[in-house]
């Protein structure tokens, strides 16, 4: 397989380039987008490449359309994906809903923007983070990832494609618009380095018969994809394993959503992933996700500097949420803040999960600007 | 042509087990899935290179009951679910079951687009001139001063012909027949089906429950010589003046052509990008 990008060595580029090329490393076969604002880029990448690598990138009407065809792409077995900011998102969440109830690998890029509405088309912002969990109406979970650096972008992006496939569900990876339009170093892996998932196909026509059941007890029902022979109807109405719809009994649809939400529910640990820093001795634990972490990063070092025992918690996986992880390190500690680039999104998750074991402060900013470290060891050190 | 019986043709396509259908005595519906299914076994397609979309609404059920593959979306976005169907795996033939409400208004946009990008799916467009499943509202297609219970006084609004805004969208084939006229309608979904592209075959198809009641035909029959009324032929159309087709639906084959398709087109645009790239000659 030939790449149109060098692969197997270091290369100085942006967050939106590198998901596209991690995309494509991921396998991904599809792209549908819509252009906007700090997300193009994904987008004018893919649209290089794609056609190289006998792909598909074309350019949809609208957000709606977009995701649309990549589930569509999905269901023939293509791994597929889009990429939007706010408002595009907000478009997309009746369809995401779509691919949660119809158990759709696919990924979904939202490089956040300031909003609401069109807003701070330019600026960065982490105004999303309520929307890409629970935009899209009815009890359901999807998996959220964050980067805060390009390699990270990178890196999640694959992994992105690797839990979609893996849980046949539909992945948000949200970044920020520091992240996309920052350029960085980047290690680019030779495809024989990157670990690669693909969803579990129906063994046979028996496999095939219960498409959204559970026949191997984890939740995950392998996927008949189309044109092979076993004449799946897929439906967005409540459907029995079969998937033949059955709209009005209670008990059908409690089984349904109890799965689709138990299947990413029991392998919470596994998805949930994070990295801490200096957090074994802390008694002030910094909690953020994707560029603030850099930020908060450097206010941990200034805060040791000053006597103060504070740490990081950067979370890289927003949902599914491990709120015992958070109980565990509240009762460490003697306070949480949350430094985030709205007025307190992460906050409610991280509030949630510290069950009242420690005090939790939010550290809110909106307008565009990453928080300074300053900033942030002001107001821990009050 | 020789017509098989219609168990015949149940027994071979339909899924027994979502049976009965969800349609009311009297819906059109069942007779345009008829036609589609008989044409399809004439043309004896390969039922598991298929895939049937569609949309939401009565129309966009049929997928439910047909033992294909089958992607049953949300309102009015078959058209861009069918897109990625398409081209991530051009060897299947896309079938999209639509209502007039779920194509023309919230779909609209992808209708148009679709057309325009001469996308390859063959399209089966119920319209029954309201929006049968959510009971009986007003639809682009709602013919003026007829009722629906948004419009109960007679609706104020021009309505859309689908299968003009397909021929000036750029589609390949474009027919329309009320489900009255069989055995053209299974010749236009013939040759729609063979054709690449977009094809669209229209239906007038009779609502007596939300539609019908609401305008003092209650039943199919009435319906049917309704559309008896108001339809014209197109050749007879083309020497009327335009005063007297005031309200009337023209039928036939309004468009027979042989554009690139968007898959053609795709590939084409592979090759040019390898080309540009030095990676073929
Ligand atoms: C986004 C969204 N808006 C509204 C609805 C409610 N809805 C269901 S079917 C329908 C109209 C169906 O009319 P039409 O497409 O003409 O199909 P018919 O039922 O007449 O076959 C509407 C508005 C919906 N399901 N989704
Ligand atoms: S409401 Fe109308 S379109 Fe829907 S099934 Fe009944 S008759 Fe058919």
């Amino acid at each position: 397989m030939r790449y149109p990008f060098p692969v197997g060595k270091s290369d100085f580029i942006q967050g939106d380039e590198a998901i596209a090329r991690a995309a494509i490393l991921a396998g991904c076969r599809f792209y549908a987008g819509y252009p906007i604002t700090p997300a193009s880029e994904i987008f004018e990448a893919m649209a290089l490449y794609m056609p190289l690598v006998d792909g598909v990138s074309i350019q949809m009407e609208d957000e709606i359309g977009s995701i649309a065809a990549v589930i569509g792409a999905s269901w023939t077995g293509a791994k597929a994906m889009t990429a939007t900011s706010g408002p595009g998102f907000s478009l997309m969440q009746e369809n995401l809903g779509y691919a949660v109830m119809t158990e759709t690998p696919l990924v979904l890029v939202d490089v956040q923007r300031g909003g609401p509405s069109t807003g701070q088309p330019t600026l960065a912002s982490q105004g999303d983070i309520m929307q890409a969990i629970w935009g899209t109406h009815g009890d359901h979970s999807l998996i959220v990832l964050s980067p805060s650096t390009v390699q990270e972008a990178f890196d999640f992006t694959i992994r992105a494609f690797n839990l979609a496939e893996k849980y046949r569900t539909p992945v948000v990876l949200l970044a920020d618009a520091e992240i996309a339009h920052m350029r960085e170093r980047v290690y680019i892996p030779e495809p024989s380095e990157i670990e690669i998932v693909n969803r579990r196909l129906p063994a046979g026509e028996e496999d095939a018969r219960l498409p959204f059941g559970d026949p191997y007890g984890d939740g995950v029902p392998p996927m008949p994809i189309f044109g092979k022979g076993y004449r799946t109807y897929v439906t967005g109405l409540t459907h029995d394993e079969r998937g033949r719809p059955r709209t009005v009994e209670a008990e059908v649809h409690e089984r349904l959503i109890r799965r689709i939400i138990g299947k990413l529910e029991r392998n919470r640990k596994a998805i949930f992933s994070y990295d801490e820093f200096m957090l074994e001795d802390a008694d002030v634990a910094i909690v953020s996700t994707g560029i603030v972490s850099r930020s908060v990063l450097r206010a941990v070092k200034v805060l040791r500097e000053r006597g103060v025992k504070a740490g990081m918690l950067k979370l890289n996986t927003i949902w599914p949420f491990d709120f015992e992880m958070i109980e565990e390190l509240a009762e460490r500690v003697e306070r949480i803040y949350v430094p985030e680039m709205n007025l307190g999104q992460l906050y409610h998750l991280v509030r949630e999960g510290a069950n009242g074991k420690a005090g939790v402060e939010p550290i809110p900013k909106i307008g565009g600007e990453v928080h300074t470290p300053m900033e942030i060891v002001e107001r821990v050190v009050g | 042509m020789h017509l098989k019986s219609a168990y015949e043709i149940r027994d071979k396509y339909l899924r027994k087990d979502m049976l009965p259908t969800i349609f009311c005595p009297g819906c059109g519906i069942g007779s345009a899935l008829q036609y589609t299914l008989r044409a399809i076994d004439d043309l004896n397609l390969d039922p598991d290179s298929m895939v049937w979309v569609s949309g939401i609404g009565c129309s966009s059920r049929v997928p439910g009951f047909v033992n294909f593959d089958g992607l049953h979306t949300t309102h009015g976005r078959a058209l861009a679910f069918a897109t990625g169907i398409k081209l991530a795996n051009p060897d299947l033939k896309v079938i999209a079951f639509m209502g007039d409400g779920d194509a023309a208004a919230i779909g609209g946009n992808h209708l148009i687009h679709a057309i325009r990008r001469n996308l390859d799916v063959t399209v089966i467009l119920i319209n029954n001139f309201t929006y049968g499943m959510t009971g009986g509202q007003v639809a682009p297609t709602t013919p003026k001063g007829l009722r629906g219970t948004t419009a109960p006084y007679g609706q104020f609004e021009n309505p859309f012909d689908i299968a003009g805004l397909a021929v000036s969208a750029g589609a390949n084939y474009v027919a329309r027949w009320s489900v009255f006229n069989y055995l053209q309608g299974i010749n236009s979904i013939k040759k729609a089906l063979q054709k690449e592209g977009f094809t669209l075959v229209e239906f007038l198809s009779p609502c007596p429950i939300s539609f019908g009641r609401r305008n003092r035909m209650k039943t199919a029959p009435e319906l049917l010589r309704w559309y008896q009324k108001i339809t014209v032929p197109l050749a007879k159309a083309r020497k009327m003046k335009p005063e007297e087709l005031e309200g009337k639906v023209v039928i036939g084959e309004f468009v027979d052509r042989d554009r690139p398709g968007l898959v053609r087109e795709y590939e084409a645009y592979k090759r040019r990008a390898k080309k540009a790239m030095g990676w073929e000659e």
